[in-house]
C-alpha cells in the first residue's frame, strides 16, 4: 500500500495550483486510485495518459472536489480541500475550468447561455455577457453557433463549445478530461490546436487526460504561431518545456516527466502502451 | 443465501433512507437561506402549477361526480339523499382533494423531475454545473421543492372545488335532485377546522413530492436504464408516502380539531 513511486517526487512547492499528497480512493471496496503524489506549477501543463478505466477521470475529478479521497491531501491554489465542506468549495471551483468527456453542455440552454452560465449566475450586465461570449466562441471558432441549442452541434463542436465555457472567466486552472475521446482524427486536432493556442495565448496551467498517443505527443511537438493563425510543429528534437507528463497504471501513478524521459523509460508497461 | 439477499436489501433500505433523510434535510434548511434562484421558482412554478391544472381539475370533477353517485345510493336507502351535498364537500375537502392531488402531481412531476435530474446526472451535467461553482441543490432542488409545496396549495382548492361541482352536476343532471339543496348543504355544514384540515396537507405532499423526485434524479446511476428505474421509484414512493403521511397529518389534526 505504501511503496515508494518508481521516480523521484518533487518536493511540494508553495506556488503549486495543484498538489496531490498520497491520495488514494477507493468505490465498492474496489481500489481506483492508490497514494497518488504529484504537483500542477504555474503555467504548467500536465498530460494525464493511461489506458481506459484507470482511474484517469476520476483523478481529474478530484482536482476540483467534485469527488473526495479516501486517504491522502489535496491542495488547491494552496488551500486543503479533501475535507473542505462543498458550500466552500464552490467559489474555488469558480477559479477553475473543467472540458468534460462529452462536453456536458446544458441541453436545454441555448450555446450563448451555456458560455455565460457562470456570468449569468453572478448577474454580469447583459451586453457585457454578449461581448464576453463572442469573444470566447471567436477564440474557438465558433461565433455563428451564439444562439444554437447544443442538440444542433456535432460532437466536436460540442467540446469546443465547452472550451468556450471553461474559458470564459479566464480560469487559474484548466481541467480536460479526455477533449478528444470519441472524435474524428481531423477534429480531435481541431481540439488539441485550440488547447495549445490556450496554453500558448494565456499560459493557463491544466491537467489533461487522454489515452491517445497523438494527441500528447502533438501537445508537447507543437505550438501555436500567432502570425500564421494555427498550430505549427516545434524544430526537431525540441519538445514545449511547460509540457510534462503523467502516468497510471491501475491506479498506480508509474511516471511523472518530461516527454523525452518517457520515451526513454525502462517500465514495462509505459514501454509496452508506447509500442 | 435467501438470508444474505434479505440482509443486504435491508441495509440498501436503511442507507436510502439515511440517504434521503439527509436530502431532506439539506434542502428543507435551503429554503431559508439566499441565493435563491426566483426565475427558476417561476419556471417549475408554471411548469407544476399551470401544467397539472387541467389532470387535477379533471379528477376532481369525476371524483366527486363518483362520491354523489355513490352516496346518493347508500343514502337514499336511508331516505337522507339531501346530505349528498354535505358528504361530497367534505370528503373532497377534508381528504379526497388533497390526496388525489399530491398523486396527481406525483404521477406527473415526481417523474418529470426525476428523469430531468436523472439525465443531467448521467450526462454528467450536474457535474458541470457544481464545476462551474453553482450548488445543484440550490439551483435545482430548492426551486422546485418552493414551487411544488406553493402550486400544490392552489391545486388543491381547484381540485376541491371541482369535485363539489362534479358532485353537483350528478345530483342534478343524474339523480334529479335540487341543486340549490346540494349546495347549501355543502355550504353550512363546512366548518373552519375542516378547510385548515384540507390545506394543510398540500403543504407537506408537496415538499414530498418534490424531495422524492430530485432525490431519485440526483442519485441516478447507470445510464438510460437508470434513469427510467429512477423515475419509478420516485413515483411510487412519492405516491406511498403521501398516503402515509395523510395518515399522520389526519390523526394529529383530528386530535387538535375532534368532530362535532
Amino acid at each position: 500500500m505504501n511503496e515508494p513511486p518508481p521516480f523521484a517526487q518533487p518536493p511540494p512547492d508553495d506556488r503549486s495550483v495543484v498538489a496531490f499528497h498520497d491520495v488514494s480512493i477507493a468505490f465498492a471496496g474496489q481500489q481506483i486510485l492508490e497514494n497518488i503524489s504529484f504537483t500542477v506549477a504555474p503555467g504548467e501543463t500536465r498530460i494525464l495518459f493511461g489506458p481506459a478505466g484507470v482511474g484517469k477521470s476520476v483523478l481529474l475529478k478530484l482536482v476540483n472536489g467534485l469527488l473526495r479521497p479516501d486517504h491522502g491531501s489535496i491542495l488547491l491554489f494552496g488551500q486543503e480541500i479533501s475535507s473542505m465542506p462543498e458550500e466552500m468549495l464552490f467559489p474555488l471551483r469558480t477559479r477553475t475550468g473543467m472540458v468534460f468527456q462529452e462536453g456536458a453542455l446544458f441541453d436545454s440552454l441555448t450555446v450563448r447561455d451555456n458560455v455565460a452560465y457562470q456570468l449569468i449566475q453572478e448577474r454580469v450586465p447583459d451586453d457585457e455577457i454578449d461581448r464576453r461570449v463572442r469573444e470566447a466562441l471567436r477564440f474557438v471558432e465558433l461565433e455563428e453557433t451564439f444562439d444554437l441549442l447544443p442538440g444542433s452541434l456535432s460532437g466536436g463542436m460540442k467540446r469546443r463549445v465547452a472550451i468556450a465555457r471553461a474559458l470564459i472567466r479566464q480560469p487559474e486552472l484548466l481541467l480536460y478530461d479526455s477533449p478528444t475521446g470519441g472524435l474524428d482524427p481531423v477534429t480531435s486536432t481541431t481540439i488539441i490546436e485550440l488547447i495549445v493556442k490556450e496554453r500558448d495565448y494565456y499560459g493557463t496551467p491544466s491537467i489533461l487526460v487522454t489515452h491517445r498517443l497523438q494527441d500528447a505527443f502533438n501537445l508537447c511537438t507543437h505550438h501555436f504561431d500567432a502570425e500564421l493563425g494555427r498550430m505549427v510543429p516545434l524544430p526537431k528534437g525540441q519538445t514545449d518545456p511547460s509540457t510534462t507528463f503523467l502516468m497510471l497504471e491501475d491506479g498506480r501513478l508509474i511516471f511523472d516527466g518530461p516527454l523525452d524521459e518517457l520515451i526513454r523509460s525502462e517500465n514495462k508497461f509505459v514501454r509496452e502502451f508506447m509500442e | 443465501m435467501a438470508i444474505n439477499t434479505i440482509e443486504r436489501t435491508a441495509k440498501q433500505l436503511v442507507l436510502t433512507v439515511q440517504d434521503y433523510s439527509l436530502f431532506a434535510w439539506r434542502a428543507f434548511m435551503n429554503l431559508w437561506s439566499p441565493p435563491r434562484y426566483w426565475p427558476d421558482i417561476l419556471v417549475q412554478s408554471d411548469i407544476i402549477g399551470a401544467g397539472s391544472t387541467s389532470i387535477v381539475l379533471l379528477s376532481g370533477f369525476f371524483t366527486g361526480g363518483v362520491l354523489a353517485l355513490q352516496s346518493a345510493a347508500t343514502l337514499s336507502q336511508f331516505g337522507a339523499t339531501a346530505v349528498t351535498g354535505q358528504f361530497v364537500s367534505l370528503t373532497m375537502i377534508r381528504e379526497l382533494g388533497p390526496v388525489l392531488t399530491g398523486i396527481m402531481v406525483a404521477g406527473r412531476n415526481a417523474s418529470s423531475m426525476a428523469s430531468e435530474l436523472g439525465s443531467m446526472v448521467v450526462t454528467e451535467q450536474i457535474d458541470a454545473m457544481r464545476a462551474l461553482g453553482v450548488d445543484p441543490m440550490r439551483k435545482l432542488v430548492t426551486p422546485r421543492i418552493l414551487a411544488c409545496i406553493s402550486m400544490l396549495f392552489f391545486l388543491t382548492i381547484v381540485a376541491d372545488a371541482f369535485g363539489i361541482l362534479g358532485g353537483a352536476a350528478v345530483t342534478v343532471f343524474l339523480n334529479h335532485q335540487d341543486g340549490t339543496q346540494y349546495f347549501s348543504m355543502a355550504w353550512e355544514h363546512l366548518r373552519y377546522p375542516d378547510i385548515i384540515q384540507g390545506l394543510i396537507k398540500p403543504l407537506f405532499s408537496g415538499y414530498i413530492i418534490a424531495s422524492i423526485g430530485c432525490f431519485y434524479g440526483m442519485r441516478t446511476s447507470g445510464g438510460t436504464e437508470g434513469v427510467g428505474r429512477s423515475t419509478i421509484q420516485a413515483v411510487v414512493n412519492a405516491s406511498v408516502s403521501i398516503i402515509l403521511v395523510d395518515f399522520l397529518v389526519t390523526r394529529v389534526l383530528l386530535a387538535l380539531f375532534p368532530p362535532l
